[in-house]
Order: C-alpha cells, then structure tokens, then sequence
C-alpha cells in the first residue's frame, strides 16, 4: 500500500520535473534572445558596412564629401546634424520636462496630476510620422511666420540666427525633436522624483523653506543624478528619431552655424537614400552611417541605464 | 530686513510655481494643437471610401486607403506572432526564474534594445531577410516589428509579474502543484489582464511606426496579396502621401493620420480603463 503511494509521488514528481525544467529552459531561452538580438543587429550592420568600413576606415567619421557618383563617402555632415539637432533638442526639452515633472510630483493639486500624466503618456504614444506631417505643414510655417523673424531681430547678432530661412531647417527639426522627448524625460524624471524620501522634503519644511526652497534643495540637488539619467535617455531618443526628423530638416547636407539652414542626420540620411542606392558601395557606406548611429545610441542609452540603475534600482518601470 | 527676506523668498516661490504650472501647459499644448488640426483638417476626408478602396490616380479625387489599414494589421497580426510568445515568456523567466544577477543583465540588454533607433531595426531586417528573398515583403515588414515588440514585451510582462502577491505561488507550491504550472495556471492567469495591457501597449507603438517598414514592407497601391510580396501599410502610406505634391493626396493623408492616431489613443486609453485598478500603478 504504501509502496504503491510511493511509487505513483515518485512517477508524478518525475513528469513535473520534465515539465519544471522543459519550461524553465524555454524561458530562459526567450528571456536570452535579447542577447542574440543585440549581437544580431552589430552582425548585420557589421556585414553590410564592411566593404565601406575596408575602404574608408575611420576617415569615414571625418570626412564630409558625400558623392555616390565618384564612389566617396563620408558621414561628418550627419553626425553634426544629428549631434546639433539632438542637443537643440536637449535644450528646450530639459528645462521644460524636469519643471513639468517637479509640478507633477510636487506642486500640482491631486486632481490635476492623474489628467495631465495621462496627456503626457498620450503625446508620447503620437507616431513619430503625424508628428513630422504635422510639423511640416502646421508648426514650421507658424514657426515661419511669427517665431523665427523675432529670433532674428532679438538675437540675429549671434551667427547662429543669421542666414536665410526656407521652409525646413535644422531648428525646426530639433523643436520637433524636443515635442518627441519631452514624454519620456517628463516620465521618468517623474520616477526619480517621487523615489525621493519623504523625509528628506519634510527635514527642509521643518527648517523653514518654502515649497520652493525644499524643491531646490532636498528634491532636485538629492535627485540630480537620476535627473541626468532621464536626461541622457531623452538623448538617446533624439538621436536615433527619423521620420519627424526626415520630413523636416530639409535633407542637405550642412555643416556651419545656422540652425536656418536645411540639414541631414544619420537617421534622415538612412530613410532619404537607402532605398535609392543601387551600387553596393554606396548601400555599404549607408550600413555603415547605420553602425555609427548604432554604436552613439547604444553607448548613450547604455550610460542612461546605468545612471538610473544606480539611482533608483532595478525597481524603475520600463519605458516604451 | 528679514521681512523683506521673507518677502523675496516667498515672492520666489509664487513666481516657481507659476513658472512650473506654464511650463506643464507648454507640454500638453502640442497634442492638443495636433489633435485640433488632424480633426480640422482630416475629418471632412473621411468616408466609406477612405476604408474600403485603393488609392485613386494620381491627382484625382477619390479613392482610399483600405488596403493599407488591411496591411497595417497584417503587418501587427505577425507582429504579434513573434513577439507576443518571446516577449511574455522572457519576461515570465526574468520575474520568475532568474536571480537577480542574470535578471539583472538580461532586464539592461532589453532596455538597451529599447532604445535602438528604429531606422536602425529597418536596416537589420533587411540584410535579414530581404536580401536573402530577394525582395520586400510583407513577411520582413512583421519580423521588424516583432522584433522590436519583444524587449517592450518582456519588460512589462515582468513589471505585471512581480504584483501577483507570493502568497498565491506559496500556495500554490505548497499544495504540490509543479512550479511550471504554478506559473502557468495561477502566476500567469492572474496577471492576464496586466500582460495584456502590456501586449497592447506594444502593438500601439510599433502600429505607428514608419522607418523600419521603409526598407521592409516598402508599401504599394494594391490589396495585399501574400506575405512574400510588398505590402501597403497606414504609416508608410501617410509619409508618402504628405510628401507628395498634390493637395487630394494631402487631404487623404490627414485623414489617415487622424484614424492612425485615433487608433494608437484608443488603444492607450482604452487599457488605462481595462485596468484601472491593481495594475494601474505600474504601466
């Protein structure tokens, strides 16, 4: 009798095991295909950029003549368009979000946060090609018509806002840009903010600030590492965004002071030419500007992930 | 001199707070304006048509996008073939099985795969799979966005995970069902929604994209056929459509944005009130 009981535990536990095991080792094998995604992106733009990566080296991050007819490239142009569009970007989307995100956690009454973080998390989910349709034929000629002529005459001494202005520009790009990273710097500069302890706003209340003094002081200086993360994963954003960008930077390549002139990233040169590039050399120079724009982004989220890490831990929500 | 202090330091306070509140109002203000402008100026375009035919001739009036909303969820339904079972299963090993040092690399390496630029997935995809076809097609247009849903996947199906009480595995455990199917039949089941939510909230952001379809589903002008030809995507057809010369096609455009973006919203909102309670905290 009890052998029987025995042997039948014994023949069940042994079919769970097989259960047990087959599915961890099916899970861990899914949760492992980020891995060989990751090496399957550097394998695939390596192959398709090497004939260009053999012909042109590392000059092919300096050198600025781009000539599919005569067979030369290089990608200076683009990394100075995406570089200053991104950092256009940066500088009207950082003040912005982190105030946002401090009115949020902070000083917005309760009623208001829920509505507003939906309004937000809503901008952010708006697909990146209404965003540039809409930039192109709403924003830009407002833009046009009533921001750029006061910039030119307030600051028009800087060499940055001298120069024609036609339709598309870089300017117009990087305030696009910005509309597109506002949503995740605002989001998770609001994770940051409300990791911090409460103790830490409460100490300063009881030494006498005021709201906005404990802000300043106990709020953004004690969260100002998490804030530089949320700030480089916004970067991380802009530098790889291409369709809001591609249908409005103008596509010319630019190298010089003016945010008036027309532009071309590394992301806008991919979606303008990729498809048009009928030699293999030229499609290899293009794979190749995709290594280059893989290799920044994966560099710039990697330093965001670990400036969160180490500030808020594993705990902090994913970000779409 | 300390009432005037006083004064300054509250005065500075006042001028913050309206400094933030601007500031907030400053960042709604652009999806307020594109919804404004989408509905002004493509709700007029939209009508039987617009859903059920094929793009007119250049120029003319008429016409529609049916078969790009038809390859637009074509091009999802294979999406979601892909990414849905690596991306929950990845994440049922990050919550359940991993310790936190190989959950650890492997939650980074997801986020890290998070933030490659989409063009970039495009131009995978394509040395992927459609050299080695010799062609666009649809099949390249669902693996790129598949694949981009798996880390998006994974990471909020951990997230959903890890809110299902101990409790309910100890229990489980405790009454000697095996551990895969406590993970299966009570973790799991009791995060559906949660990992549904997650799931949608995937399908919505890779339903806009645009830049890896541009070297892999390429689009065209007929009703899609099969999955080893070109296929004609929502996304794909409003950037051509809005960069092209002509007014008609224009206005179809405005329309396909405003039923891209309805459909996007709706999806958004509509999980947000699937799952208002428990899982509301986290997503």
């Amino acid at each position: 009798m009890n052998a029987i009981a025995i042997n039948v535990n014994r023949k069940s536990s042994g079919v769970s095991h097989f259960g047990d095991s087959t599915f961890k080792w099916l899970t861990l094998l899914m949760a492992l295909s980020v891995f060989v995604l990751i090496a399957l992106i550097g394998y695939e733009l390596f192959v398709g950029a090497r004939p260009s990566i053999q012909k042109f080296g590392w000059h092919f991050l300096v050198s600025s003549s781009w000539d599919p007819v005569n067979g030369v490239f290089g990608a200076l142009p683009y990394i100075f368009g995406t570089l200053v569009t991104s950092f256009i970007a940066l500088l009207i989307a950082v003040p912005l979000s982190i105030a946002t995100a401090v009115f949020l956690t902070e000083l917005a009454p309760l009623w208001v946060r829920q509505p507003l973080i939906m309004f937000i998390e809503l901008l952010a989910a708006i697909p990146s090609v209404i965003l540039g349709f809409w930039g192109f034929y709403v924003m830009v000629p407002w833009l046009h018509d009533h921001v750029y002529p006061l910039l030119r005459s307030s600051l028009g001494f800087l060499p940055f806002f001298q120069g024609a202005d036609h339709g598309p520009c870089i300017l117009s790009a990087g305030i696009i840009l910005a509309i597109m990273i506002i949503p995740i710097i605002t989001s998770v500069s609001r994770e940051i903010l409300r990791s911090v302890p409460g103790l830490q706003r409460e100490a300063a209340y009881a030494l006498g600030a005021t709201r906005w003094e404990v802000t300043r002081i106990a709020v953004l200086s004690y969260a100002k590492r998490g804030l530089f993360g949320a700030v480089i994963l916004g970067l991380g954003r802009a530098l790889g965004e291409t369709m809001a960008v591609t249908m409005l930077i103008g596509n010319a390549p630019y190298i010089g002071w003016s945010v008036f002139a027309p532009g071309q990233t590394l992301a806008s040169v991919l979606a303008n030419e990729f498809t048009e590039a009928s030699d293999p050399l030229y499609s290899s120079a293009l794979f190749h500007v995709g290594l280059v724009l893989l290799g920044v982004t994966l560099l710039v989220n990697a330093l965001a992930r670990l400036l969160l890490v180490t500030f808020a831990g594993p705990g902090m929500k994913p970000q779409h | 001199m300390t009432a005037a202090n006083h004064k300054l330091r509250n005065f500075k306070d006042a001028l913050m707070q309206i400094v933030a509140l601007l500031c907030a109002i400053i960042v709604v203000t652009p999806l307020v304006l594109i919804f404004y402008h989408l509905i002004k100026l493509g709700f007029s375009s939209i009508n039987w048509a617009f859903f059920t035919q094929l793009p007119g001739p250049v120029g003319e009036p008429g016409g529609g996008m049916g078969n790009a909303i038809v390859g637009t969820f074509i091009l999802l339904g294979q999406a979601a073939v892909i990414g849905v079972p690596v991306g929950v299963l990845g994440g049922v090993f990050l919550a359940e099985y991993g310790s936190p040092k190989s959950s650890g690399w492997i939650r980074f390496a997801a986020d890290i795969l998070n933030g490659v630029p989409s063009i970039v997935w495009g131009l995978v995809v394509y040395g992927l799979v459609v050299v080695p076809m010799h062609g666009f097609s649809a099949l390249a247009g669902g693996v790129v966005l598949g694949l981009m849903m798996v880390p998006l996947v994974m990471r909020t199906t951990e997230e959903v995970l890890h809110l299902v009480p101990a409790g309910y595995r100890e229990a489980a455990l405790a009454l000697g069902v095996s551990k895969w199917k406590t993970v299966l039949q009570i973790v799991v089941r009791t995060a559906l929604k949660g990992i549904a939510t997650g799931v949608l909230l995937a399908i919505a952001r890779v339903a806009g994209e645009t830049a890896p379809l541009l070297f892999t589903a390429l689009g065209n002008n007929i009703w899609a056929r099969s999955l080893t030809q070109p296929i004609a995507a929502l996304p794909l057809q409003i950037f051509n459509y809005a960069m092209s010369p002509y007014d008609e096609w224009h206005r179809q455009a405005w329309a396909a944005a405003l039923v891209l973006l309805l459909l996007v919203l709706f999806i958004n909102i509509g999980v947000r009130f699937l799952t208002r309670d428990r899982w509301k905290a986290k997503i």
